[in-house]
């Protein structure tokens, strides 16, 4: 095959696996009287925006909520996963194994069981249905994902660095936060990414801890409108579209994180 | 030279001193991940093992005085005529996913390794499946498979072929949420077994094309064997999410029609949270048996990474 054939193959293979997330987005500039149409209208030529003006009139509260849980999530997360995972590369006291295996069994705790679990605590403790106990329950996602992140990172940190600053008679926090913290942006920025993404498109914590909220995330707003019986597809899928914003964006500015961040869970260096 | 390895016997020796010294400071810094963990973890896991051991109503849930039934709750899951069942979907769900996740993941892996122009940019473009929120993905495909208005149903009928339930017919409901599983799936696959086709030396390939071996050889006796390590990571970890996934299900069908898609994530969801009176000693019981299956798998993966 030539490169431009393999690109070409490339291009075909890619559109296939986007159609989905194309498909999303024209049918949420499809009016309504031509949702059902036969054929579908394959192009939003003739198109509407009302799907787009109920999103601004109904789920903007939604999407606030979901930003305030986002990034609550990602300052909690950091504020954990950060020192422990300084610790874990670099000071390593004893007993650590243990710490590293329980991190790792961690993630393997289907999420569905942890909100049962938070739900039997939260219920008796009297903060079902509010932002901070679901930012809590979110941030369990990433924080065993963070230290990971954060220890393999800092592993590459050379030692004579710390030693010097210690030297110099830095104290070990004050090593941490002015010499590890500024060189570590990189394990910063992709453990704040995806803190914020897992946070932001959590649905099972939501759903079981804030699901008679005031406040409710924009996974549960989506998740009404489809069980209304809600027959405005083009509203739906405009709040979808708006829901996958972060994500687009995370994509676009921060791609090599993305796939580090996907990978380093999984392969030992 | 004896100077030197002195030198050098002292500076470790200081080194450990300091480092004995620094054990305190060490566990200071870890302190609140230990905290965390077993109050965010531990506690709520506790919470539901204690649960699946007590007969609970909706008064006691509260009050928090039921009383003790030992694997009573065990038994009624084992009895339940949907127990059967949920196990099944739950295998036939995680391994079909993962067979064709691995599967489309590699080729595509092997696919982008042969770099051409744009090659970086589509494997980017790949992850963005994996990255929208799960109800997103799970709307959007409830919308795709819709019986009557769908656009699947209009590609089948454009070959030739009748139109499909996919969502409403027991039949397909569990062929419809593995379809929009391995949709999602995909991303993880490639970008993993990528990173670990780009650490297989290209003069092996050299040598081996010398020796005119075709491509296809070439991917069975070199790639193949030499990624299997990645692969047995990949799919152990794949069995683990896989195991977990609830939201995609839940969205897409609810478990049905008449439990012909619920897994025992979705099953135990229904028991606790899905009914006007909940059961959550049940529900309970069910979701540590998934612990269980879960971490059986964890555990393998953890050694196999391990001994890599």
């Amino acid at each position: 095959m030539t490169r431009h054939v393999k690109t070409a193959v490339g291009v075909v293979l890619t559109a296939i696996m986007l159609f989905p997330v194309y498909w999303m987005i024209n049918v949420s500039f499809t009016k309504d009287t031509a949702m059902r149409a036969d054929p579908p209208h394959l192009f939003p030529f003739d198109g509407t925006l009302e799907g787009y003006r109920a999103v601004l009139d109904q789920q903007m509260p939604y999407l606030g909520t979901s930003l305030l849980i986002g990034l609550g999530t990602v300052a909690l997360t950091l504020l954990i996963a950060a020192p422990a995972g300084f610790a874990l590369a670099k000071l390593r006291p004893r007993g650590t194994g243990a710490l590293n295996f329980v991190l790792l069994i961690a993630q393997m705790i289907p999420g569905i069981i942890m909100a049962m679990g938070f739900y039997a605590i939260y219920l008796r403790a009297g903060v079902l249905n509010s932002v901070p106990g679901l930012i809590l329950a979110d941030s369990t996602i990433a924080v065993p994902f963070g230290v990971l992140i954060f220890t393999a990172f800092m592993s590459g940190i050379p030692d004579e660095l710390i030693n010097a600053a210690l030297i110099d008679g830095a104290s070990r926090w004050r090593t941490f936060v002015s010499v590890i913290l500024p060189i570590s942006r990189n394990a910063i920025v992709t453990v704040s990414l995806f803190a914020f993404l897992w946070a932001w498109s959590d649905f099972v914590f939501a759903t079981t801890l804030d699901g008679g909220g005031d406040h409710q995330p924009i996974t549960l707003g989506i998740y009404h409108y489809i069980g209304n019986n809600n027959q405005q597809w083009n509203a739906i899928m405009a709040t979808a579209v708006i829901a996958s914003i972060p994500a687009t964006l995370l994509l676009i500015v921060a791609q090599r994180y993305v796939a580090a961040g996907v990978t380093a869970g999984a392969v030992k260096d | 030279m004896t100077s030197h390895a002195e030198t050098l016997v002292r500076t470790r020796g200081s080194s450990r001193v300091r480092r004995a010294r620094g054990q305190w400071a060490a566990w200071g810094f870890l302190a609140p991940v230990v905290i965390y963990l077993l109050a965010f973890y531990a506690y709520p896991l506790y919470r539901n093992l204690d649960l699946s051991l007590r007969h609970y109503t909706v008064r006691s849930f509260v009050q928090g005085n039921a009383p003790f039934s030992g694997a009573d709750n065990y038994r009624t899951v084992f009895d339940d005529p949907t127990f059967g069942p949920a196990l099944l979907h739950t295998l036939v769900f995680t391994f079909v996913s993962i067979a064709f996740q691995f599967a489309i993941g590699l080729a595509l892996a092997v696919f982008f390794t042969q770099h051409f122009r744009l090659s970086a940019t589509l494997r980017a473009l790949f992850l963005v499946p994996w990255l929208l929120p799960l109800i997103v993905s799970a709307s959007t495909w409830s919308w795709m498979l819709n019986s009557d208005s769908g656009i699947v149903n209009f590609f089948l009928k454009g070959i030739g072929l009748d139109p499909v339930n996919w969502l409403t017919s027991p039949d397909w409901a569990l062929t419809s949420v593995i379809i929009a599983n391995v949709w999602i799936g995909i991303p993880f696959n490639l970008v993993i077994l990528y990173s670990g086709l780009q650490a297989i030396p290209v003069d092996v390939y050299e040598a081996a094309a010398l020796d005119g071996a075709s491509g296809w050889q070439r991917f069975w006796r070199i790639t193949f064997p030499l990624l299997r390590p990645v692969s047995a990571i990949t799919l152990l970890l794949g069995l683990v999410y896989t195991l977990k996934v609830f939201d995609l299900i839940w969205i897409m069908t609810k478990g049905g029609p008449t439990d012909a898609s619920t897994t025992l994530a979705t099953w135990s969801y229904r028991l606790s949270f899905g009914n006007l009176l909940p059961e959550f000693g049940p529900g309970a019981a069910v979701g540590n048996l998934l612990i269980i299956i879960a971490l059986i798998f964890g555990l393998l993966y953890i050694r196999r990474q391990r001994r890599d």
